[in-house]
């Protein structure tokens, strides 16, 4: 297992992630807070983008209310920690099975009875609604009034309780974005990560090949959940308030897959690529337009839109495969 | 010899039509068998039950003396079956390596063993040098010889071909000939095909049993059921007479 996550890395690789990764451990030091709290939200959706990029871009399943996980994920450790003082990281613990389980009951449902494609999609989305509207009655966790955790001012960063500065938060959301990257890595690499592959590429030829396809796709399901989890538990901890109308919002969930698709689906490094050019992006001409003295409600929106216009037109295997060629670091399996 | 296929009065119906009506016959070990016949006789109903992608309405396929009639088609494959699509379906956006290791880990856990095992069929199938070329670009020729490499990765017991040499220039059918033929000699694999290309029919197959509207019409080597007059009858028209 010695260094399975790096093997088949050439050097040319290895100085291309050393230097990002540099620079995003010294970022936090050199900018100011509101750059900051936009690089929190960009590693946000990287980290979102890595886990749902499992499901759709290795084993083919598209699923558009991936802010299920999230939500529950959240919602798991929030209520445990302000009813029972459980912390994020226990409450985080509990999160992983409660949302792979979800999604294991989504996968059950749809691939039991041959539900595939854009039904499958439309049925994530079907559950993501369910679950907000749900959670909007469901007066245990506040109902649609929302759930707030306490805040204070903290004189120090409480790690174990994820109470603490920005600057702790985004070193948290930075080393899971890291460990996303090398799961990632790691599945894509694996006998499962082949076999999701194949299903992606050709359901019907998986099988004929011996692949059990149920089974592994109740995997990527479960796992990409699993993932996206913690993005929930961060959420909470970070914004420390959760509403079912936000949450679990369809927005949510196309936010989520947006920086994969203009990245790059089923590669390892687009769906962080996505993140950084479509939140990086989005906020500088916000905030140029605000410059201007231009206040432009939607205007954000609109970016998301000509972006994934762009992209789908001139690049439609995402912007990383072809950046990747240009700097000589490609990736194998696409 | 003993049996390793053997059907037994298999059947399937489309609504009204008998697609295969009854039909039994026994694959030996470590013989080629095809099975022929004119458009719409049946041919790949058949073959879809054998690999478990259509279910029996009658009628049983044992193989190496268990049931595998209405086994799934992953199952079908793990216990030793492994097929070619007659429209090719290899993994597309995948390098011809990555579709064979695909294969090969059905029988081998780590990526490493499999990658191994790959290499060696792609050798024996002629496409070691064009491993690195993503599936879809491949020719025609080339993009069936990576099925049956796909479908010799998961060492199966009996391979079915469905239409393999479909479509394919004489030089190319001579060349899959060959490369079948060789690989039934060296390791005894036994071989089922469904073919129409009667030139490789009559160069391969030590068997041959005719479908003609989903009825056994003939059996035997491909001598005696080209000179059977029921055979020439349907299959190669009856002015042929």
């Amino acid at each position: 297992m010695s260094a399975t996550w790096l093997e088949g890395l050439s050097p040319r690789h290895m100085i291309f992630l050393g230097v990002i990764l540099a620079a995003l451990l010294i970022a936090p030091w050199l900018v100011n807070d509101y750059l900051l709290t936009v690089l929190i939200v960009i590693l946000y959706f990287a980290y979102t983008g890595q886990a749902w990029n499992i499901m759709m871009g290795f084993a083919g399943q598209l699923s558009l209310g991936h802010a299920i996980y999230a939500g529950i994920g959240g919602y798991v450790a929030a209520v445990l920690f302000t009813r029972y003082g459980v912390g994020p990281w226990l409450g985080f613990l509990v999160a992983i099975p409660v949302c792979a389980a979800c999604g294991a009951v989504i996968g059950f449902l749809a691939f039991r009875f041959g539900v595939s494609g854009v039904y499958f999609a439309i049925l994530t989305i079907a559950f993501a609604e369910f679950a907000r509207i749900g959670f909007d009655h469901l007066d245990f966790v506040n109902a649609s009034a929302g759930l707030f955790l306490p805040v204070k001012q903290y004189a120090y960063n409480d790690l174990w309780r994820l109470r603490g500065s920005p600057r702790m938060f985004y070193y948290v959301i930075l080393a899971a974005t890291v460990f996303a990257l090398i799961l990632s890595r790691l599945l894509l690499r694996s006998r499962m990560g082949y076999f999701w592959l194949a299903i992606r590429e050709d359901e019907q030829a998986a099988r004929a090949a011996g692949i059990d396809t149920f089974r592994y796709k109740m995997y990527a399901v479960m796992i990409s959940a699993a993932v996206t989890s913690f993005a929930g538990v961060f959420y909470a901890f970070f914004y420390n308030n959760l509403f079912p109308e936000q949450v679990f919002n369809i927005s949510r969930s196309i936010e989520m897959i947006l920086g994969p698709i203009i990245g790059g689906i089923g590669t390892l490094f687009g769906p962080i690529l996505g993140a950084f050019v479509l939140t990086g992006l989005a906020e500088s001409v916000t905030s140029a337009l605000a410059a201007f003295g231009v206040d432009l409600p939607g205007a954000k929106q609109i970016f998301y839109g000509i972006c994934l216009l762009l992209v789908v037109v001139a690049l439609p295997e995402g912007i990383w495969p072809w950046l990747a060629r240009r700097l000589g670091v490609g990736e194998r399996n696409r | 010899m003993t049996a390793l296929l053997s059907l037994d009065r298999v059947s399937k119906r489309f609504r009204g039509l008998l697609a295969v009506d009854a039909v039994s016959f026994d694959v030996p070990e470590g013989v080629i068998f095809a099975v022929i016949g004119p458009n719409g006789a049946g041919k790949t109903t058949l073959f879809n039950m054998i690999a478990g992608a259509m279910t029996l309405d009658d009628g049983a396929i044992a193989f190496a003396g268990e049931q595998i009639g209405g086994l799934t088609p992953d199952a079908v494959c793990r216990r030793g079956v492994a097929r070619t699509f007659q429209l090719v379906r290899p993994f597309p956006a995948l390098s011809v390596e990555d579709n064979v290791v695909i294969g090969a880990l059905l029988r081998h856990r780590g990526v490493g063993a499999a990658r191994e095992r790959a290499l060696a069929v792609l050798r024996r199938l002629d496409l070691f040098d064009k491993r690195h070329q993503i599936a879809a670009t491949l020719t025609l020729p080339d993009r069936k010889r990576l099925e049956v490499a796909r479908a010799l990765a998961t060492e199966p017991k009996l391979l079915l071909l469905d239409e393999v040499m479909a479509g394919l220039r004489p030089t190319e059918t001579d060349r899959m000939v060959a490369t079948l033929r060789e690989i039934n000699r060296e390791s005894g694999l036994t071989i089922l095909l469904i073919e129409h290309v009667m030139r490789a029919v009559m160069a391969l197959a030590a068997r041959v049993l005719v479908l003609d509207h989903g009825v056994a019409i003939a059996a035997g080597t491909p001598e005696d059921v080209v000179r059977d007059p029921a055979v020439v009858r349907s299959y190669l028209g009856a002015e042929a007479l």
